[in-house]
């Protein structure tokens, strides 16, 4: 199989932080039972699916293709087309880089760059032991304080791209439990 | 009815028509690219945009209806300009090389930038990244040369309801495929190659096998045969200039041997072995109910489409008892070729290159399966599209048009009426019902010039039935018996009788599913572009063919009868059971990678 250049690598680990794809599979059933005689079924599955895992393996996907009877390149169709849904796992913690305009002029972008070559990933990635996922945010409402990183729920105010290594360093694996309280 | 202008042309049209129909109806043509006729217009191409009076912008007119008093510009300057845009950005992020490619003498895309009088482009565009998926045995994809005009999402989606193809991505990173990024056969396409026949441009094309075929001809050791389907002598001209509907059955043979093939045979030989075998079986399954009272593998459904095949496999795993057990005629008549021809001509096998001419992609996938070896070699080894027999014949020099009339060789070139109609939708039935009726009742069907009226035409779901009265003795369990028949074309017409067989298993005893629009007439592998009316032509062009012969009806074949007494015995002897007929077994929608 597969002379394409481009084929996705999709890693078969399971999801860290969400429950089993096995454990998973009734629930979805029941919310395709009840959605099932509705026109476009199919995206309000997703949602709840991808709120249940946090995010959409391929596997359910053909799963949800073979149970709406609807083709599964149309299901990745919709899949890839709407930015929301995702197929890779989402890391344990999703670090949020604000690049609105106050935190962009006071050095954001910097900071971007420092905690993607920090985790070796870019934004829209997850690290290899599915700890952190990147991603970018528009404003959280703490342009005063800017730049901002946002860890989970926890804002970083102020952050400078030399002190990423610290920053992220309580919510690496080994010290999960100091994790839950950044520095508010 | 709806007055409106064109041009200055004032007409009178239907209150539905679209703009492009109303034009096309007084003979102004206007360019289209996602358009297809008899599906809802997507609109995605743009490039059919026409000027409205009063209308602040330019409307795409295979989605726009008429309307009264409407007053149209199709080839003002602000259209000419506007489409000319349109095309230039299309080509801005194509990635072709049309001196090297498929489709450089009929893609639509060529020929509209020749016709707008692009000679340069004002857009340099990022030229998406192009790859090449030849991850199917039977069509190769191209998405560096797709403008994804999505023709093929349609056919392949509500035309065939198989739905492999779809968008995938947004916007920029737009690409028509498989789920993802996956190639084409990590899902269950049929190989009809429908897709491969509506693309405008050389993304989807057949598997090449003409680069084999000539190597085999040019090897002095082979003794190469040829068989052609029924379906290409009513099409193949249309690849010469011939108008659709042209029956070149004598000039084909004669290509073909000047092509260099050492034994020029027909399919048809083995479509009437089909009737035989078929036959047989389904008066077995019926005597097996009737007098036997087992229930159960009705109704028989026809086998000769290796499109349906496939998509029961994938799809509708509870017909597959009901389905025919006949190889198809081309798979029937490798497997005879290899081993009967080559014993009567004293042939090693080994030597021996079996190449077919089909209407179908789906037939380069089936003569690659692994069931279909019975001779102890690939029984047909190669598999060449009409429109690349055409290729061929132009390669080899060929004036198509100045050849003498040739006569297929013997035995296997050998066939009746019956065979010709197996090209199009109802044929296979009408076919088989001749001789179910002659053998239990010892008369020919009454009709007028053996025909069966009702499973004519483009109807996409046809039923008719047919009494058996003044049985023979050995059918007499018959007597009386109201035989219904159904006949499907197209994939989703399929789907529909299925569904009503279902929950009514009862109601007919014999069912023709044909994979393609048509019949084989309108197979994948065709000269493009077939539309309705190119079927009717085509189809009017088989019949004619199926009139003017002697024998009509395929128990009377004089090579088949031969064969069954020199070499297979008896319908569904042992010999049969092992060469002619075969099995079937469910398979998945996706294969997960
Ligand atoms: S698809 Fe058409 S335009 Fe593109 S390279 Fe082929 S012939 Fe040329
Ligand atoms: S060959 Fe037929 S089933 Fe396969 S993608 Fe094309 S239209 Fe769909
Ligand atoms: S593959 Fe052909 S038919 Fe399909 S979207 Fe691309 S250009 Fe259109
Ligand atoms: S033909 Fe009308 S938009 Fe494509």
């Amino acid at each position: 199989m597969a002379q394409v250049a481009t084929t996705e690598q999709y890693s078969s680990a399971p999801p860290v932080h969400t429950l089993d794809l096995k454990d998973v599979i009734p629930v979805i059933d029941d919310i395709i039972e009840r959605y099932r005689s509705t026109r476009g079924a199919l995206i309000p599955v997703l949602q709840s699916a991808q709120n249940l895992l946090g995010h959409l393996p391929k596997d359910l996907l053909v799963h949800i293709s073979n149970k709406l009877d609807i083709p599964y390149s149309e299901v990745a169709g919709v899949v890839t087309f709407y930015s929301f849904f995702t197929t890779t796992p989402r890391g344990v913690h999703t670090v949020r880089v604000c690049l609105g305009t106050a935190c962009y002029v006071r050095g954001g972008k910097e900071v971007l760059e420092a905690i993607s070559k920090e985790l070796g990933i870019e934004v829209g990635q997850t690290t290899d032991d599915r700890q952190f996922s990147l991603e970018i945010g528009r404003c959280f409402g703490a342009c005063g304080l800017a730049p901002v990183v946002m860890v989970d729920d926890t804002v970083h105010q102020r952050v400078k791209p030399s002190r990423i290594k610290n920053l992220l360093e309580p919510y690496r694996a080994d010290q999960g439990e100091e994790a839950e309280h950044g520095d508010r | 009815m709806c007055r409106l202008t064109i041009n200055g042309k004032e007409l009178h049209v239907a209150d539905n028509s679209t703009i492009l129909q109303a034009a096309a109806s007084v003979g102004i043509s206007i360019p289209t690219l996602c358009y297809l006729e008899g599906l809802t217009p997507m609109g995605a191409c743009r490039v059919c945009l026409v000027e409205i009076e009063g209308a602040p912008t330019l409307s795409a007119s295979c989605s726009t209806p008429v309307r009264e008093g409407m007053v149209v510009q199709t080839n003002s300057k602000r259209v000419r300009e506007a489409r000319k845009t349109v095309v230039e950005l299309l080509l801005s992020e194509h990635d072709g090389d049309c001196q090297l490619c498929e489709r450089s003498d009929d893609c639509e895309l060529r020929q509209l930038a020749d016709e707008l009088g692009i000679r340069s482009n004002r857009y340099e565009g990022a030229k998406p990244f192009s790859t090449v998926d030849n991850s199917s045995v039977a069509l190769v994809r191209n998405n560096g040369k797709c403008i994804k005009c999505r023709r093929c999402v349609q056919v392949c989606s509500d035309i065939q309801h198989v739905g492999v193809l779809s968008a995938q991505y947004r916007g920029y990173h737009t690409t028509i495929g498989p789920a993802f990024t996956n190639t084409l056969d990590s899902v269950a396409c049929v190989q009809c190659g429908q897709c491969a026949a509506v693309c405008p441009v050389g993304a989807i094309v057949e598997t090449n096998h003409i680069e084999p075929v000539l190597a085999a001809l040019d090897n002095p050791k082979t003794h190469v045969v040829v068989q052609t389907a029924p379906a290409i002598r009513a099409a193949l001209g249309e690849c010469f200039g011939l108008p659709p509907g042209t029956l070149v059955t004598g000039k084909m043979v004669s290509a073909l041997r000047e092509l260099g093939f050492d034994a020029v045979f027909d399919t048809d030989f083995t479509a009437d072995l089909t009737i035989m075998e078929e036959g047989t079986e389904l008066l077995t399954r019926l005597r097996n109910k009737f007098v036997l009272g087992q229930p159960g593998r009705l109704p028989q459904f026809t086998s000769c489409s290796p499109g349906w095949i496939n998509y029961a496999e994938h799809y509708f795993p509870d017909t597959l008892d009901k389905i025919s057990t006949c190889k198809s005629p081309q798979q029937m008549f490798g497997a005879l070729a290899k081993t009967y021809y080559a014993q009567k001509a004293g042939i090693d096998p080994a030597n021996m290159v079996v190449v077919s001419v089909m209407p179908c992609t789906a037939k380069k996938f089936e003569a690659a399966r692994p069931e279909m070896r019975s001779s102890g070699f690939q029984d047909v080894d190669y598999v060449l599209t009409t429109r690349e027999l055409g290729d061929l014949i132009k390669m080899g020099g060929i004036d198509f048009n100045a050849l003498p009339e040739g006569t297929m060789d013997a035995p296997l070139g050998i066939s009746t009426g019956a065979a010709d109609i197996f090209a199009n939708t109802g044929g296979v039935m009408e076919a088989a019902l001749r001789t179910v009726h002659a053998v239990t009742t010892g008369r020919s069907l009454g009709t007028e010039d053996l025909h069966i009226a009702p499973l004519a035409g483009l109807e996409g779901i046809k039923t008719a039935s047919v009494v058996l009265t003044g049985t023979v003795d050995a059918w007499s369990f018959l007597e009386g018996k109201e035989v219904k028949v159904a006949v499907a074309h197209g994939l989703g017409n399929a789907a529909t009788l299925i569904d009503h067989i279902r929950s009514n298993p009862d109601e007919f005893q014999f069912v023709e599913i044909m994979t393609c629009p048509g019949g084989c007439i309108g197979g994948g592998g065709q000269p493009r572009f077939t539309t309705d009316e190119v079927r009717k032509a085509r189809i009017a062009a088989i019949y004619k063919e199926d009139e003017g012969r002697e024998l009509r009806q395929s128990h009377e074949n004089p090579a088949v009868q031969a064969l069954y007494k020199e070499f297979l015995g008896k319908p569904l002897g042992e010999k049969s059971h092992h060469l002619l007929h075969t099995d079937y077994a469910a398979k998945p929608r996706v294969n997960t990678p």
